[in-house]
């Protein structure tokens, strides 16, 4: 087989990430399937042979059904809430602010967001500790994630509101709607491919922290990422670790799979 | 609907930046309690010259982050290039590839590194989180630098090969300065997502051995020390400057006004 020097200029550029990425992600997330099966994790010379009791016990016992409900109760609470505090915001820039003014807010805006996540979950400890009386609270734990998640919907609810040509509210204004008519009507649906990819982006990584809840949370902290988190750092149980992870991943991509037609179709329209 | 919406827009930049705020002005206040009223005073910035374990992990931070931002922007403008220059099968699939890395919640991608890591051998420590932070970088810098590429198509390096420059040449002295902003701003992102990530660092840190959000997230879950206010508060300064730093020099999506 002859080689060209095209698919020898491809490979030796792209060869190099995507070794990376094999050996740091492919390979590891493969290991950790297989760790998943076994009875216990092969290493120090221990003996471990096939089992699917780790996922059995996602299903019979209590504790990580109910706390993986807890994860997935917690990942909508502030989903909802980002989104909602988001949109007006983001209206607000698109509609109402001009210029170097919109410019420097929307900067504003998103600059947290590039700031150390664990720096920021500390920060609310100092506001919510003492009289405030809400430090190790499951309200903490939603305030906390709010925090730091808002800024992906402001910035993904931004971009689709921006998309909006203004002359299709003003057709529909023309047309005799009313300014909420035309909002609901032209403007919401058009900017719902925005609401869902915010949506995806904040409800995915919620599910799996474990650092903001075990900061804000105290004990409201028993989730499903904390759980998962100890199989590594204190109980040393790998392979159940390993299921309970690729569960949670398997409930992920159902629920994107479930959400995937709703979502096309407003892409197609937008 | 006007006023109503702008002050909404204030109270959620309320909400982003108070609670930044007070940790800034506890680091500065002197009362270890966080007791008012508020006494200004430098003691915990000087606590921290002298606190061995954070100076050393905030060192182990900023040589991960600088060797990251090499390696991910190196290997990414690559990559970026092979997409952007060629048309071949499964460049979808390769796209599609870079999905993971920023999709699966960290939780999992730290866990099974460490699974990984430790049984194959690599074992955990600094070369571990450097390996873990370059991938978790890659898929941003391909990005960043890609959206800048589009912008230039490969018509300026066919005129450079017409006038006798070899595509390395080309691509040397005419592609690279035009896409120069957008590997500035790749680079600033992957040093960003390096210096401020704990979940991978977490898991792949062996004991004794920490980056500085990791000292951080020890010192938090043992008490409340007032020094990481302190540092908390440098760190908060160095990356949101570097992003409005970024900010100033390139517009997101490439047009340049």
């Amino acid at each position: 087989m002859i080689i060209s020097r095209r698919q020898r200029v491809l490979a030796s550029l792209t060869a190099p990430a995507y070794l990376w990425l094999a050996l740091t992600i492919f390979l590891p997330l493969s290991a950790m399937l297989y760790f998943s099966f076994l009875t216990v994790a092969p290493v120090g010379g221990r003996e471990s042979s096939f089992t699917l009791a780790h996922y059995r016990a996602f299903f019979t016992k209590e504790v990580y059904w109910y706390n993986a409900w807890r994860s997935f109760e917690l990942a909508f609470y502030v989903t909802t809430f980002c989104v909602v505090l988001a949109y007006p915001a983001a209206y607000a820039l698109t509609h109402y602010i001009k210029g170097r003014w919109r410019e420097a807010l929307f900067l504003l805006v998103v600059l947290p967001f590039w700031s150390n996540a664990l720096v920021r979950t500390f920060s609310w400890t100092m506001v919510l500790r003492g009289d405030v009386g809400l430090l190790f609270t499951y309200p903490a734990i939603v305030i906390g994630l709010v925090h730091a998640y808002l800024p992906y919907a402001i910035l993904t609810i931004y971009v689709s509101l921006e998309a909006i040509e203004q002359s299709l509210t003003e057709a529909a204004r023309s047309l005799g709607a009313s300014p909420l008519a035309a909002f609901l009507r032209v403007t919401l649906p058009l900017s719902l491919p925005g609401v869902f990819a915010g949506a995806i982006l904040i409800f995915v990584p919620v599910t799996g922290s474990f650092m903001e809840p075990r900061i804000l949370g105290g004990k409201n902290a028993m989730m499903l990422g904390p759980i998962i988190e100890n199989q590594f750092t204190a109980v040393f149980n790998w392979p159940l670790g390993a299921a309970l992870s690729f569960i949670m991943l398997a409930i992920m991509l159902l629920m994107l799979a479930a959400g995937a037609p709703f979502f096309a179709r407003y892409l197609r329209q937008g | 609907m006007n006023s109503f919406c702008k002050a909404w827009l204030g109270l959620v930049l309320a909400f982003l930046y108070l609670p930044i705020l007070v940790m800034m002005v506890m680091a500065f206040n002197q009362s270890a309690l966080y007791e008012f009223p508020f006494t200004f005073d430098l003691v915990w910035f000087k606590a921290l010259i002298s606190n061995e374990r954070l100076l050393q992990a905030s060192l182990n931070s900023v040589w991960i982050a600088l060797a990251n931002t090499v390696i991910a922007t190196t290997l990414g403008t690559l990559a970026a290039l092979a997409f952007a220059r060629y048309e071949f099968r499964g460049k979808t699939l390769l796209q599609l590839l870079l999905l993971p890395p920023i999709t699966i919640p960290w939780l999992i991608i730290g866990t099974a590194m460490l699974i990984f890591f430790f049984w194959s051998g690599i074992g955990r420590g600094l070369h571990a989180i450097l390996l873990g932070h370059v991938a978790l970088s890659l898929p941003y810098v391909i990005v960043v630098v890609g959206a800048q590429l589009k912008n230039y198509g490969p018509q300026l390096e066919e005129a450079a090969a017409t006038l006798g420059a070899s595509p390395v040449e080309a691509f040397w002295r005419v592609s690279l300065p035009l896409i120069a902003p957008g590997i500035a701003a790749a680079a600033a992102f992957a040093f960003a997502v390096s210096f401020d990530q704990f979940v991978i660092s977490y898991f792949l840190a062996p004991p004794g051995i920490s980056t500085l959000p990791v000292e951080i997230y020890t010192s938090i879950r043992k008490g409340f020390t007032p020094e990481i206010n302190a540092i908390s508060t440098i760190i908060l300064f160095v990356s949101m400057g570097l992003m409005l730093l970024v900010a100033r020099n390139y517009r997101f999506g490439g047009n340049r006004k």
